[in-house]
This record gives structure tokens, C-alpha cells and sequence, in this order.
């Protein structure tokens, strides 16, 4: 309860208000502690684990004679979940039976390869919310930054290094265009940012449906929606030798962070920012501008999907198909939730949905469970952390009851 | 029906809110309960009303002992409780919201006559004038307020708990609530009325129980004087004046001229005001709460959208400039409402503190912020404006509202400033702090800077004024002087202009001067 924050040194007794929910409480759920985020992980793996258990083949055959030996069912259920997550740690982290320490760590890198978009785009969501902003819009931008990377990459021939600069900048540039857009329309109409991302992400995703279509953009000799690849001096460079997968485009995501987290937290653009997020008339009152805050901060959100977008293209994919986002986009949304927003945070995140996806392949592959298990848990984890505020209520209509 | 709460304790984790509190409501009654906004009353009354649960304690009724699992059940026993914010649907008639959760049926239908005659019923015998089929967002506040006290007596209410009642009426209004207090005492009903304002409660309390940090502190009758109250209320002596030397102003430092502003929907809010403020006067803006204040105040600071006339300080032009602009100028500006415009809840009180000024070179070099100069500043500002926090990192939503305030109030008074415009500077925030505010704001008049304060409260625009103006549907009704009648400012809050009401000029002679008066005091 509210109260509970109140310090004994002040001098006021803020009784908290006795029925209304607080409209902050779902605000506090995107905010909320590191804890939260921790123990909703650990309850979406418990219940995945259960799910994993009840769909094992052994485990029903056991459980049609349960109550003569119970203990085998149990024994069954223990061996599926523990075997489904043992073969995803195997597949996201570590896996021993790998030929070589380049075989044994391989499941960490790629784990690190698929969460650099997810980072990067997830930063953008989180910044955009801490501004009050639910951008939904990463989607497109990823798919925009991609296509102007893309461009940039397959079109113009440029020198070792300059090239792969330009790429990033046109990555950036293509996000921070797509979602400046919805900075700019809410700032002068006041239309609503959901409703103007979700809309930018039909038209990115058609609008690149389209350019494949057109002789600039589709490969030459192919009757497929597909680019062709970019240069070589447009890719990012392998961080750990070609027996990896893993990109330079990690770094670009370290480094997003911590510059995320200096924006946010020291510099006065991010005291605006965070000021128009959690009370616009007071900025107001104080002479910020609430609606330049609106377009820099969609401004920066763009960009850093745009950079996703970049990681994908000049990263791992190499040319432009309509499918290069795949659901990061969205995925981003979840990212920056289970991250609290923060920074930080969010790149953990990003790193453990990284582990889900490398390592829920492993575990289809090694323990035939269905790979849906792990879009399961990261959907309890959504619901898990979205759960502390209804608990809230509910407890505070019981305190109303009793 | 005697009601009686027995060492009532309330905990919200490790917070007292109410230790030990004994009450005795007798019937035909009004028992006051007095405290600072934070006291504990509120609290208090939510535990009475089944809205909490006590950590320990009882409720009597008549000697039994009773449990309320909720306000239902409190109503059924007989008690009626209207809340500071009103628990109306707007939308929904008079008749139709003193009907939900009580509906009477005529089959599966809703019998709303039956509701109708009731209100009638009630709202002849009390001389509320009360239409049941009015729009409930359509009546003035004062209106929606007794329909919120009809809902408790068709209820049968025995026990009426009023929460801070006053609060949102205007003089007339609030005059008349007590009125209506008293009759439904005399007609039987107990009345628990809490508020924190000395005059109020001694106008119509029968009996005075003071509430001090979660603690009764006394019983007292209403011919206590205000003083002694204050005094019980806050625990030491405070002088409810300020103590101020005349202001020797001259000339004038901000001159507003035909001032307009319009609304969104195209209503003029301030209407073609001018007047001028001398470099070490406060004016105080007096008027019912909506009556222009607000918006000459966003006016002035460049908050408002559509202005016209001239805003001059110092010769220079700040009608038509950005907020930001503005504050860069000097002025320093306390917003009504410290909660919504004036803070940002989850920031620290070091970020509070710098709110309007976290670019000046002292906190930011370039794009980056100078964090140990933010702390520093705030260390300075708590000490010296006695800001009760436990660290200057805490999010200042963890404050008081006094304490809050106060963060406003530094860091509106801790640059040089050409003109301080406060609006409500003290406005549910306790008497130690308003004193403190208070003193703070003569202090910024003394080393000369023009002070404009907007408030509602009579009391407050007495103890800072120089001048007073006063406002009335967004016109200016005149600036008189600061030891005019309380009576005189009333009728000018109503519409009369100071022409109309104050005596004529001291050399017409005194025959005239009464027959003047005789006139409009009807």
C-alpha cells in the first residue's frame, strides 16, 4: 500500500485512497522493481515447466496408473521439463557436448546475436514509454531503418569502413524518419501514438512489399521479394571470428545502452524527457516544451530500431526481405516491459528473449517439445508482470471488504 | 444515536495513522474534528465508515459493539458519510444518484417516483432547493453537495460524517452548509464535521475534538479562542498573522494592461484587466475560486494560449513570450495545484528542486546534467526552507503536502527574481507551514520584488496583502486596500464593484458615507 511508502520522517499521514485503483498502478507495473521482473521469469519458466511436463508422452503414460506408483508420474514430469530446459540451456548458453570451445560456446553467441536487435529495438520502446509514449511502432522503423541500410549497402559502393558507417547512419536515419513522423503528428494534432505506430507499421511493411516489387530494389534474375545482398564492406564485421555468427552489431547495442542510459538519467534532454512522462503539465508549468519532447524522443525511438534494423540487415540477414523484422517489433513492446524500462534492464531482457529463441530450437530439436512452449513462456512472463497490480487491487478491495 | 469509537488504531505498515483515538458522538450534535491536513481524520473517519479495517479498537453503537466489513454496511447501521470529492454520477439526474445502490423497485423496473418524492420530501423540509430531475453535472458545487447529504438522509442516515465540506464553497455557500448543519442537528442528526478551518468550526461545532499526528489532543467547546485552537492543532503557538511592516512602495514594477484571455470554447476568462504592482507590494487577488484568477496567474507566466493586452515588467514585454522565456525573465511562479503542475511525483526532491532550471550553467554543462550541484542545492534548500525529507533522492511524492509545497516555494524563491506570482501558496498545507510560507513570501516583498498571490482563502489574502484585488467573472471588481472589511470583500466577490461598496472618498462628509452603505448592504 502507498503508505508503506510514506517515510516515518515526514510528518504526514498519506492514508492511501480506499477503493479507486491508482491509474499509476499500471504505469508502475512498466516501472516496477528488477524483483518483479525476476520472479515473473522464474514463475513463466515454473508453469512452462508444468505445460512441458503434462504434453510428455511419458508422463501421460505413467499418469494412467498414478495411483498405483505416483511416483513414476512425478519422475516423468521432472525428467520432461528438466530435459526441455536442460536442452535450451544447451541451446542458448552452453553446450557441452559441443566439438571444441568454439562448438561449446557457440549457443551463447548466437543467443547474443538475436537479442542485438531485440535490444535495440527495445530501447526505443522504453524511452518512448518513460516519455509517456506507448510506441508500438518498432516494427515499422526496424523495417524502414532496414530498407535505407539495405540500400545504402547494395546500391553504393563506398571504401572499407566509410560504407559500413554510412550504413549505420542510413539504418538510424530510416527509424528516426518513421517514427519522427508520429512524434510530429501528435505534437501538432494531438493524434494518438498507438493508433499513429500501429498504422505506420502497415504502411512499412507494404511500402517494403512494394520497393521489392521495383527493379532498384528486387534482385536481379529472381522473381522472389528479395534484395540483393549488400556489399561486404556494408556488413558488420564477425566479433569472434567467422566460426560465429556474432556482429559488430552486439557493440553497437552495448553501446545504445549505456548512451540510453546517460540520456535518461544525465543529461537535461532525458530530464525533459522523463518529466514530460510522468507529469506533462508540470513540464509544462516549468517552461518544457511537452511536445518537442513528443518529437525528440520519437525522434531517438526511431533511431534505435532503426539501428535493429540495421543489425539485421548488415548483421546477419545481408538483404532485404519483406520478413527482416520478424517479430522484434513486437517482441521489443514485451522487452522493455520485462525490463521495466530502464535501460539496463532492458538489455538483460532483450539477452533472456535472445536465449529463448536460440535455445528453443535446441530444445524441439533434442527433446521433440513443441517450440510454442517457449512463445508460452514469454507470454506468462508479459502476464506475470502485468499480474502485481491486479494482485493490488484485488487485495485492496479485500482490505475494503474485511 | 451515540456513537463511540474506543482506542481506535490504524497502521498502514509501519505508519501510525491513528493511535488510541477515543470519540463520542452525542445525538443533536455537531462534533468537530479539527487537524491539519494529514492529522489523521480522514483516516479516522474511512475506519468508521467499514472503508478500513482498525488494527485494533472498537465501534459502539448505543453501547454495542459493532463491525462495518464496509460502507454498506455502515449505512445500514445509520451512518451517512460525504466526501471531500463527491461520489456523484454526472451524468445521471439527482434523482437517479440518490437512487443508486438504493434503487426502489416496482417489479423488475425502477420506481424513481418514490426517489422523487423523497428528495422533495427532504430538500422542503431543509430549504435545499434541489430539483430531482436536474442534470447533476449542470447544479453548482454547492447544490451537488446537498445532494450528496440527501443520499445519506434518504438512507436514513443518524450519523452525518461531513469530510472537508467547505473545502470547494464559496463564502455564501459555505455559510449556508452550516446553516443546513445546524437544522439537520436540530432535527436529530449527529454531525461529524472535520475540517481544518479555525473559523468554520468555531461558527458551528458544538463540540471540538483535536486530532494531532494520528492523536487526540484535546476536547475543547467552541468558544476556545482561534488561537488556542491553532495551538492545539499544531502543538506550539503560531501566530495566524504575519508580522510585516507597511509596504513603502512607489511606482510600479509590473503594469498589466487590458489584459484579456479567452477560453478554449471562445469564453472570455479575464476580461480587459489592468493594474499596476510597485516593486516591494504584494497584491492579493481575492475572489470565489473560477472566477478569472487562475488564468491571469497562466497569463502572466505565459501558460495561457489566447492573450491579449500588454504584460509589462520593467518596462519589458511578457505578454505573447514562451513560459520558458518568461521564468528567464525573473519570474518566479508557485502553480495552484503543487500535485499537478508544480511537481513531478516520481522525481527526487533534488530533481524537484531544479525543475525549471536544470539548464542554468549552475546544474548543466552543455547537454549534461551536474548531479552533485543538483544534490548540493537541494541539501541548501532543505535546510533552510526545513523541508522534512529523508533524503534529498527520495521521490518527493513521499513528502507531505506541506513539505511539497515548501519544495515548490524554494525553488521559486531561490533565484534572483523581478516578480513572484503565487497562486494558492498554501493551499493543503498545514498551519506550521504556512506560517513558514508565509513568512517567506514577506520576505521576497521586503527585498523588493513585486508579489502577486491568488487565493480563496480571506484569511490568507489578509495576513500578505498590501492591496487587494478582487475578481469576479473574470473581471477586475477593484483594488482596495488591505484593511477593508471582510464584509465589503464579500460583496465585491459577488459582483459589486468597489465604486459600489466602499465608502466615498474620506472628504465627502460622514452622512452621506452611511446612507451609501445603507443602501447596498441589502
Amino acid at each position: 500500500m502507498s503508505a508503506t511508502t510514506t517515510s516515518p520522517e515526514s510528518n504526514q499521514v498519506s492514508a492511501p485512497s480506499p477503493v479507486e485503483l491508482n491509474p499509476d498502478d499500471f504505469r508502475r507495473s512498466l516501472l516496477g522493481s528488477t524483483l518483479q521482473s525476476v520472479l515473473a521469469v522464474l514463475a513463466a519458466l515454473l508453469l512452462g515447466g508444468l505445460l512441458i511436463a503434462a504434453t510428455d508422452e511419458t508422463v501421460r503414460e505413467s499418469a494412467g496408473y498414478f495411483f498405483a506408483r505416483p511416483g513414476d508420474t512425478l519422475t516423468a514430469m521432472w525428467d520432461a521439463a528438466s530435459s526441455a530446459y536442460v536442452a535450451m540451456f544447451h541451446g542458448a548458453v552452453y553446450n557441452p557436448d559441443g566439438s571444441g570451445l568454439t562448438g561449446k560456446l557457440y549457443p551463447l553467441t548466437e543467443t547474443l546475436t538475436v537479442a542485438t536487435p531485440l535490444i535495440l529495438a527495445g530501447l526505443g520502446v522504453a524511452l518512448a514509454f518513460r516519455t509517456g509514449l506507448f510506441n508500438i511502432g518498432a516494427q515499422g522503423q526496424i523495417l524502414i531503418g532496414a530498407t535505407l541500410a539495405g540500400y545504402v549497402g547494395f546500391a553504393w559502393q563506398l571504401p572499407v569502413g566509410l560504407h559500413l558507417l554510412v550504413v549505420i547512419v542510413a539504418g538510424a536515419l530510416g527509424g528516426a524518419i518513421w517514427g519522427g513522423v508520429v512524434g510530429l503528428i501528435k505534437a501538432r494534432t494531438g493524434a494518438h501514438e498507438v493508433i499513429l505506430t500501429i498504422m505506420l507499421n502497415y504502411i512499412a511493411i507494404n511500402l517494403v512489399s512494394w520497393l521489392l516489387t521495383l527493379s532498384t530494389f528486387q534482385r536481379e534474375g529472381s522473381s522472389n521479394p528479395i534484395s540483393p545482398p549488400i556489399a561486404e564492406t556494408a556488413m558488420f564485421p564477425k566479433l569472434l571470428g567467422d566460426s560465429f555468427r556474432l556482429h559488430w552489431g552486439f557493440v553497437v547495442a552495448v553501446v545504445a545502452t549505456v548512451a540510453v542510459a546517460w540520456l535518461l538519467n544525465r543529461s537535461t534532454i532525458g530530464f525533459e524527457l522523463r518529466a514530460v512522462g510522468a507529469n506533462p503539465r508540470a513540464a509544462r508549468t516549468a517552461g518544457i516544451s511537452v511536445t518537442k519532447g513528443f518529437v525528440v524522443v520519437m525522434l531517438i525511438a526511431g533511431m534505435l530500431a532503426g539501428l535493429a534494423g540495421t543489425a539485421q540487415i548488415a548483421g546477419t540477414e545481408h538483404s532485404l526481405t519483406v520478413g527482416i523484422a520478424a517479430s522484434f517489433g513486437f517482441d521489443a513492446i514485451t522487452v522493455a516491459l520485462l525490463g521495466r524500462s530502464k535501460p539496463w534492464g532492458t538489455f538483460f531482457a532483450g539477452i533472456l528473449y535472445g536465449a529463448f529463441r536460440a535455445g528453443g530450437v535446441t530444445m524441439q530439436t533434442a527433446t521433440g517439445t513443441n517450440i510454442d512452449i517457449v512463445l508460452v513462456v514469454q507470454s506468462l512472463i508479459v502476464l506475470f508482470v502485468a499480474l502485481p497490480p491486479l494482485l493490488k487491487l484485488k487485495s485492496r478491495r479485500k482490505e475494503v471488504a474485511a | 444515536m451515540k456513537l463511540e469509537l474506543r482506542d481506535i488504531t490504524k497502521k498502514f505498515g509501519g505508519f501510525t495513522a491513528n493511535q488510541n483515538v477515543n470519540l463520542t458522538v452525542e445525538p443533536h450534535q455537531i462534533h468537530c474534528l479539527l487537524g491539519e491536513n494529514g492529522a489523521g481524520k480522514s483516516t479516522l473517519m474511512n475506519v468508521l465508515y467499514g472503508l478500513y479495517e482498525p488494527t485494533s479498537g472498537s465501534i459502539e453503537i448505543d453501547g454495542e459493539p459493532v463491525t462495518f466489513s464496509g460502507p454498506g454496511e455502515a449505512m445500514a447501521a445509520g451512518i451517512g458519510m460525504v466526501h471531500q470529492h463527491f461520489m456523484l454520477v454526472p451524468v445521471f439526474t439527482v434523482a437517479e444518484n440518490v437512487a443508486l445502490g438504493n434503487e426502489a423497485t416496482k417489479g423488475v423496473g425502477l420506481d424513481l417516483n418514490t426517489t422523487r418524492n423523497r428528495i422533495r420530501e427532504i430538500s422542503d423540509r431543509y430549504g435545499f432547493q434541489v430539483d430531482p430531475d436536474a442534470i447533476v453535472e449542470d447544479l453548482p458545487v454547492g447544490v451537488q453537495q446537498r445532494v450528496e447529504i440527501i443520499k445519506a438522509l434518504v438512507r436514513e442516515a443518524e450519523v452525518l460524517i461531513l469530510d472537508e465540506p467547505t473545502a470547494v464553497l464559496t463564502p455564501k455557500e459555505t455559510d449556508e452548509l452550516l446553516n443546513i448543519m445546524r437544522q439537520l442537528r436540530d432535527n436529530g442528526t449527529s454531525i461529524v464535521f472535520i475540517s481544518h478551518k479555525l473559523r468554520e468550526v468555531k461558527a458551528v461545532s458544538d463540540v471540538i475534538t483535536v486530532i494531532r499526528r494520528g492523536k487526540v489532543e484535546g476536547q475543547v467547546g467552541p468558544d476556545t479562542s482561534t488561537d488556542e485552537l491553532a495551538a492545539l492543532m499544531v502543538g506550539r503557538d503560531v501566530s495566524l498573522t504575519v508580522d510585516k511592516e507597511p509596504s513603502n512602495a512607489i511606482g510600479s514594477a509590473l503594469e498589466v494592461t487590458d489584459l484579456t484571455v479567452v477560453g478554449e470554447n471562445g469564453v472570455v476568462l479575464v476580461d480587459n484587466v489592468s493594474f499596476a504592482v510597485a516593486p516591494g507590494e504584494i497584491l492579493a487577488v481575492a475572489g470565489v475560486q473560477g472566477n478569472g484568477q487562475t488564468e491571469l496567474t497562466e497569463a502572466l507566466v505565459g501558460l495561457a494560449d489566447h492573450v491579449s493586452g500588454s504584460i509589462k515588467l520593467e518596462g519589458q514585454e511578457l505578454a505573447g513570450r514562451g513560459v520558458r522565456e518568461v521564468l528567464s525573465a525573473g519570474v518566479g511562479f508557485v502553480p495552484e495545484d503543487r500535485s499537478t503542475e508544480g511537481l513531478v511525483a516520481p522525481f527526487s526532491v533534488s530533481e524537484n528542486l531544479v525543475l525549471d532550471r536544470y539548464k542554468d550553467r549552475e546544474f548543466a554543462s552543455g547537454p549534461s546534467l551536474k548531479l552533485g550541484a543538483m544534490r548540493e542545492n537541494a541539501q541548501q534548500a532543505v535546510d533552510s526552507y526545513d523541508i522534512r525529507t529523508g533524503s534529498v533522492d527520495a521521490p518527493v511524492s513521499t513528502l507531505s503536502g506541506g513539505n511539497q509545497q515548501k519544495v515548490v516555494i524554494a525553488r521559486e524563491l531561490s533565484r534572483p527574481l523581478k516578480l513572484f506570482v503565487a497562486s494558492q501558496p498554501t493551499r493543503g498545507v498545514d498551519v506550521g507551514s504556512i506560517e513558514f510560507i508565509h513568512k517567506r513570501i514577506v520576505a521576497e516583498r521586503d527585498k523588493g520584488v513585486p508579489v502577486i498571490i491568488v487565493s480563496t482563502e480571506l484569511d490568507e489574502v489578509y495576513a500578505l496583502a498590501d492591496r487587494i484585488a478582487v475578481f469576479f467573472h473574470g473581471r477586475l471588481m477593484g483594488i482596495v486596500p488591505a484593511d477593508t472589511p471582510r464584509e465589503t470583500l464579500g460583496r465585491m466577490m459577488a459582483g459589486e464593484t468597489a465604486d459600489e461598496v466602499l465608502p466615498p472618498a474620506p472628504w465627502d462628509d460622514s452622512h452621506d458615507q452611511q446612507q451609501h452603505e445603507g443602501t447596498h448592504t441589502a
